[in-house]
């Protein structure tokens, strides 16, 4: 492990900058004629920044509705932005004017691997064709020995048996899927890899199988990592800097060992208060308030201000821009003004 | 004097005949539990907590049934009763709490209708005293404009708020036991801390004692007084939920405690078990585990390790009998 430093050392490989994504959840057309309703939009993700350098793990938690999701689907391409900019190396992934070798080339370096190993692969497709399709997508290899040959290599990279190519997704536990998505993931060779909560449909003994391999593969090809996740816990464990999502917006951005020693934000603080602790201290807990609101009709001024202990009328009226105190970028009035108390 | 306890499982067998053979869900597993007790269930999937939850319920899918064993509630076997003596049982003296609540509730009628039906069907009471009641519970479990509440279809409410109407459902007619059967796990983070401190809350109140189903360690630690860990429908290891979290004796509970990742220490790798929880129809012979365990000897793969007492917890485990023989 390389110490943690408080700014990203290298160049960062991705930059995203005011991403945005709204989608129109509107009743179809008469119905809005007749009823009189308006049309519904449903902001998924707002004005999010961040950048991930070479190598370094970055991840998105939040709960459900939060939009990290729709994040990861706009940075890997498979959801077009609103709004907002997705620099991967410098190269801005919503430009159709470039040409099209280059895309192809920038696509080959990003892949993504998703929460749902049973859903993910092809039941009907042989392990070896789903890990080889990207190496036919992309011309990897040139013949067909060649392929089969470094299907095997991705196999025993994710610690399964070359052998195994002959087998159907059924045939394997959930935990070796996930491998196998693993193992299609890096057949392109890529750099960057997007992963969507990957280890929530795992028994927690496969998860940490899986959490190891990542990290081991990490440091072997020097990928780097968005994360995202709902889970606290595995996201301290493997990622090196963390945002926290709040309907659609980040409401902080810390180093992790800063996160989780000095949460800043309110919510940030509400969401480790909630962790149930293995540590069996005993400490009493402050209980939670509420529940997250409608996305459709997110609460005025700072969302997150009905469930916010700290929260006053600017709350309520005002967004919180997000700034950097300290180490930390966070969206908080209460935080900005020194606030503890009402 | 020892107490008749509440619940008593002794060496319970399940199966599920299919036609390549008989699958044993559940073989031989014996616990109590004692009156308003949490005992934790834990386990990953396939080792058998839901089928040991439903068959004290009996609630079994067929083909699946209780090949052996006896479940006795208050000292009376209940594992061998007519459907409708068990129904007179179910709810009201042994409620239930299910993982996704907004299958346990019935989408056609309204929360009201469902919480009283159940009342009347249980309780001495008027319709009007059933009403009250119904309010007074979801008054309990916190709901907001309970009596307006009662004319709510269940999609109009939230996933927490769902929950809070099934655990008010399965308290509503004074049950001893609980069967929660991992009730927070379709749930956020910070509202599962809500649904489980509510549990405990009303569950303490009550006196009722709960049989908390889970694959989540943590909230064992939080809510329970002892805990079962489950492995390929046996128990591994039982006892204090201080003693399993703290200072396990099972290599299966020793690997599943180090595979979760920490909040506050810093570990680079995390604990590794090799390979998977095994299929039903391939259980090893002698100890379940031996495939995965690090501390694997001759006698493991000959001989069915039973429940050792090691310390205050009890664990099925060679290695840990022959520690506790050593130590005399």
């Amino acid at each position: 492990m390389t110490t943690p430093t408080h700014q990203p050392a290298t160049e960062p490989v991705v930059e995203v900058t005011g991403l945005s994504r709204t989608f129109d959840v509107s009743k179809p057309w008469l119905n809005r004629v007749l009823e009189r309703s308006p049309r519904a939009l449903l902001r998924a993700a707002k004005d999010i920044s961040f950048s991930i350098s070479k190598g370094e793990t970055f991840a998105l938690v939040g709960e459900s509705g939060s939009g990290k999701s729709t994040v990861a689907k706009m940075v890997v391409g498979l959801l077009e932005a609103s709004a907002g900019e997705i620099r991967i190396d410098g190269v801005d992934m919503r430009s159709r004017q470039q040409a099209g070798v280059e895309m192809r080339e920038l696509r080959r370096r990003i892949q993504m691997i998703f929460q749902d190993p049973y859903a993910s692969l092809n039941p009907r497709w042989r392990v070896d064709r789903i890990i080889s399709e990207p190496i036919r997508a992309f011309r990897m290899e040139s013949s067909e020995a060649a392929i089969s040959k470094r299907v095997g290599e991705l196999l025993e990279l994710v610690r399964l048996h070359p052998r195994d190519g002959g087998k159907y997704p059924h045939e394997f536990s959930g935990g070796q899927r996930q491998r196998i998505c693993i193992a299609r993931a890096l057949a392109s060779k890529p750099e960057f890899l997007v992963c969507d909560e990957p280890t929530s449909a795992l028994d927690v003994s496969v998860q940490a199988q899986i959490l190891n391999l990542m990290r081991d593969l990490q440091d072997e090809f020097g990928l780097t990592y968005l994360f995202i996740s709902h889970d606290l816990a595995v996201v301290r464990h493997m990622a090196k800097r963390i945002g926290v999502m709040y309907l659609g917006r980040l409401v902080e951005v810390a180093e992790s060992r800063t996160l989780f020693k000095t949460p800043k934000h309110p919510y940030t603080r509400m969401l480790l208060e909630a962790i149930p602790d293995l540590e069996m201290t005993g400490k009493p807990r402050r209980p939670v308030e509420g529940e997250i609101p409608n996305p459709i009709n997110p609460p005025s001024g700072c969302a997150f201000h009905p469930r916010c202990p700290l929260a006053n009328d600017r709350c309520s009226r005002e967004f919180p821009q997000f700034r950097q105190v300290g180490d930390t970028g966070v969206a908080c009035h209460a935080v900005e003004e020194g606030r503890t108390t009402v | 004097m020892t107490q008749t306890p509440l619940l008593s499982v002794r060496d319970l067998r399940v199966e599920f005949p299919t036609r390549r053979g008989i699958l044993k869900a559940i073989d031989g597993i014996s616990f109590d539990l004692k009156e308003g007790e949490v005992l934790g269930v834990v386990g990953e999937s396939g080792a058998g907590k839901s089928i040991t939850g439903t068959a004290v319920i009996g609630l079994l899918e067929p083909p699946g049934r209780i090949a052996g064993g006896e479940v006795l509630l208050k000292g009376e076997r209940i594992d061998n009763l007519s459907q409708q003596a068990m129904r007179k049982i179910r709810g009201k003296r042994i409620g239930m709490i299910f993982q996704d609540p907004l299958t346990s509730l019935n989408p056609l009628f309204t929360i009201g209708e469902q919480i009283i039906e159940t009342i009347l069907t249980h309780l001495p009471v008027s319709e009007r005293e059933a009403r009250e009641r119904a309010v007074a519970l979801l008054e309990e479990v916190g709901i907001p404009a309970a009596a307006d509440r009662l004319n709510a279809y269940p999609h109009q409410f939230s996933g927490g708020m769902r929950q809070r109407v099934v655990i008010a459902l399965a308290l509503c007619a004074e049950p001893e036991l609980v069967i929660a059967d991992e009730p927070t796990t379709a749930l956020d983070v910070s509202v599962q801390a809500q649904i489980i401190r509510l549990l405990q809350r009303v569950c303490r109140d009550h006196g009722t004692a709960v049989m908390l189903i889970t694959h989540d360690m943590g909230v064992i630690a939080e809510t329970a007084d002892r805990v079962a860990v489950m492995y390929s429908g046996r128990i591994a290891e039982i006892g204090p939920v201080r003693n399993v979290i703290k200072a396990p004796r099972h290599p299966y509970t020793v690997g599943l405690m180090g595979a979760i990742p920490s909040l506050t220490g810093d570990h680079d790798r995390l604990t590794q078990i090799p390979g998977t929880m095994p299929r039903l129809d391939s259980i090893p012979q002698g100890c379940a585990f031996n495939p995965r365990c690090s501390l694997v000897m001759d006698k493991c793969y000959r001989e069915r390790p039973d429940l050792v007492t090691a310390g205050e917890s009890r664990a099925a485990c060679w290695k840990v009998s022959e520690t506790e023989e050593a130590a005399g």
